[in-house]
């Protein structure tokens, strides 16, 4: 009775469906930008509020629920242990990733007991609770955010969370879709829903065309150097204009992958006719029955044209050149056509010692030409960059090269059914014949958490989304990049100008 | 799983870094475990330990006077990166019950807020104040009043936080935020019949 009396007393609640009886008072830190007309990123969110307090934390309806097996484990044992139930098992999905080997034989064996635990855990959890499960000898199993996709799961207009911070991907479909922890996990099982506080609204609006060897990736590493790995922080960022609505579902998701790594709670692109024709026929898309209505609700998400935004960024495609980066955060990203930077002329002296310490990791020198750095690896794969549009592009720098000599390359299919195209297309055999290794789907090299990962002091051309210290490896050296430019960085050894190459 | 916090009157640690991301504070090779418990022997573990395994000297946490901290200051975006939440329980395992930084990754900042391990934004000026005056005399002391919202430094120097009114609650009285949403199953199901109507193709079974 007390608790209830929590909800009912204590606190006021604004219920949307009953009208504004209590006006959303503002908390500081908390912005409420007064547009009348709403943006997309308010549009879908106001659909999924249950109730908003005062202090403006909204109860928000969780429409789909993906499940990796290192995030989730905790969540089902709390659930056991209090007694409670998965709310809505068929609303979610589950997947190993993070964990799997890429070899060929990880379904006789894999090695590491505690990796086996775990992917064993989130069998058993799934099965338990009646969730469907892309288990790893499911052609439909692989990364998270690329399996989800895949299967028509992600529909414009939706809340989707994952335990994963690259749970931003999924935005791409225009849909809030955000990353969680575990407790988070624990509380969507148990309720379908979380408690949220509105985000802040930012559009960033990349204008024109890219250029020749510029890619998704080149955009939004671009965007993270301008606005900063915190610049985000607060923020839902709405990804807008020219070059974005030219951009397939599959450069979208990669440009929304990494709204993480400009601290943004999430990211989103407006649906489209690129969106709709994609899902069209896909396992959990609306059949044909509903198909019509779906599209046509979808197509009332759009921000309407006198919304306003908290704030607005906006970035010139056409000036955009091939990215890469020299440092340990994702901001730290420069056109390949430069240099190391200096931290001597820096001005903010804490700045200037972030970056003498990223030099001293990164192994390198101020003013060293970015092309001459060279590269003991070539990672191609992670939930960034591992689908077909990104194989098929990466095959296209490799075709009828080969990987120079001392340098290891592989390519990770980002799921079974993204390698089984790329196969048919012949992808496989191009990479094969170039001396890549072809390795089953998984996380692989991004983490540092399965069998790949680099070694002390190796340094890897990476289309991963993350060159944090130790990330790949403990002591291992990340230069991100795109598919592109990690695939001429194979053939020369050193980082290198795809548009060099080609 | 909430511990109560209400205030803490403790050593602090000076992590005189910015952007400090949770596989520095927890790395992935960390995270094969089903529980949340003994996670503090990899808390900072390539900062803390040298490739031998070793303790690195210099590094705060090695540092004799600062052993039994328990409150931790650092620079901006403290927790950016990955969601896993066992950074909050490294960080808690190890016996840290808060955080002060100028700003926290979103992720983080939640983890922290469900766990018990409180996150205080303080503005950079004063995280400044509050790294000197720790470098400067090693082992002094930090006051955090939740219920007041406030920090009080080694100078006695007092700044006040925000923080969200319900997470507070939560925080003060230990609260099970999810058998408090579970009471609202009425409000849930109504607004799952409401949707099921207006947006039938968001209830197919997957």
């Amino acid at each position: 009775m007390e608790r209830f009396l929590f909800f009912t007393t204590s606190y006021c609640f604004r219920d949307p469906r009953r009208g504004n009886a209590l006006p959303v008072k503002p908390v500081p830190g908390i912005l409420h930008h007064n547009s009348p007309m709403p943006t997309i990123i308010r549009k879908i969110w106001d659909r999924h509020v249950l109730m908003e307090r005062p202090d403006g934390l909204c109860l928000l309806y969780i429409d789909r629920h993906l499940v990796h097996e290192v995030t989730s484990p905790q969540a089902f044992e709390a659930m056991r242990q209090a007694g409670r139930k998965v709310r809505r098992p068929l609303s979610l999905m589950a997947v190993p990733d993070h964990n799997v080997p890429t070899s060929t034989d990880r379904l006789e064996r894999i090695d590491d007991p505690d990796s086996r635990r775990q992917i064993e855990a989130l069998r058993e959890n799934a099965k338990e609770a009646g969730i469907t499960l892309f288990d790893m000898d499911d052609i439909r199993q692989g990364i998270v955010h690329v399996t989800g996709p895949e299967h028509g799961l992600i529909l414009p207009g939706i809340t989707a969370v994952c335990g994963d911070s690259h749970t931003s991907t999924l935005g791409a479909f225009g849909a809030v879709a955000f990353g969680i922890g575990t407790s988070e996990v624990e509380h969507a099982l148990a309720t379908q829903t979380l408690w949220q506080t509105r985000p802040r609204e930012m559009r960033i609006t990349v204008g024109g065309a890219t250029g020749f060897g510029v890619s998704a990736k080149d955009v939004i590493l671009a965007i993270i150097a301008k606005i900063g790995a915190g610049g985000g922080t607060g923020y839902a960022i709405e990804y807008a204009g020219e070059a974005v609505r030219r951009m397939s579902m599959e450069e979208r998701m990669t440009v929304c992958n990494m709204t993480i790594e400009a601290g943004g709670r999430f990211g989103m692109v407006a649906p489209d006719e690129t969106t709709f024709s994609y899902l069209k026929g896909r396992p959990a898309a609306p059949g044909d029955a509903l198909w019509e209505s779906a599209v046509a609700d979808w197509k009332t998400l759009p921000t309407d044209p006198d919304s306003g935004f908290d704030r607005e960024e906006s970035l010139d495609a056409s000036r955009i050149e091939p990215q890469v980066t020299w440092g340990t955060s994702p901001e730290d990203a420069l056109p390949v056509t430069g240099f190391v930077p200096d931290p001597e002329n820096h001005p903010d002296p804490r700045v200037r010692e972030r970056m003498e310490r990223a030099l001293r990791y990164m192994d390198l020198r101020p003013g060293t030409r970015l092309t001459d750095i060279r590269v003991d690896k070539v990672f191609i794969g992670s939930c960034t960059n591992a689908r077909v549009e990104d194989l098929r592009l990466a095959a296209k720098v490799a075709q009828g090269k080969k990987v120079a000599d001392g340098v290891t390359a592989m390519v990770v299919p980002g799921s079974g059914l993204v390698k089984s195209q790329a196969e048919t297309e012949g992808l496989d055999r191009v990479f094969l014949e170039a001396g890549y290794q072809w390795r089953l789907p998984g996380c692989s090299m991004c983490l540092g958490m399965n069998p790949d990962r680099l070694k002390p002091g190796e340094r890897c051309a990476s289309t991963s989304n993350r060159n944090f210290e130790g990330r790949q490896g403990p002591g291992g050296r990340t230069h991100l990049m795109s598919p592109m430019m990690a695939a001429a960085a194979a053939i020369t050894g050193r980082i290198t100008d795809v548009r060099e190459v080609v | 799983m909430i511990e109560k916090f209400d205030t803490l009157k403790a050593v602090a640690i000076p992590l005189d870094r910015g952007n400090v991301d949770t596989d520095a504070i927890i790395p992935a090779r960390y995270l094969k475990t089903i529980k949340r418990t003994g996670l503090g022997a990899g808390l900072f573990h390539a900062w803390r330990f040298d490739e031998n395994g070793k303790e690195v000297p210099g590094f705060a946490l090695n540092v004799a006077s600062y052993r039994s901290g328990r409150i931790l200051v650092a620079w901006e975006n403290f927790g950016c990166g990955s969601s896993r939440e066992h950074a909050v329980w490294s960080l808690m395992d190890f016996g840290i019950r808060a955080v002060i930084a100028p700003s926290f990754g979103d992720i983080f900042y939640s983890n922290g807020l469900k766990n018990g391990l409180l996150p205080v934004r303080l503005a950079s000026g004063e995280v400044r104040n509050l790294i000197s005056h720790l470098q400067e005399v090693p082992g002094s002391e930090i006051s955090v009043d939740l219920p007041a919202q406030t920090v009080t430094g080694p100078d006695g120097a007092v700044y006040e936080f925000e923080i969200g009114s319900f997470a507070k609650e939560c925080l003060i009285k230990g609260l099970d935020e999810i058998a408090l949403t579970l009471q609202l199953e009425e409000e849930i199901s109504r607004y799952e019949r409401d949707r099921k109507t207006k947006a039938p193709w968001l209830f197919l079974d997957l």
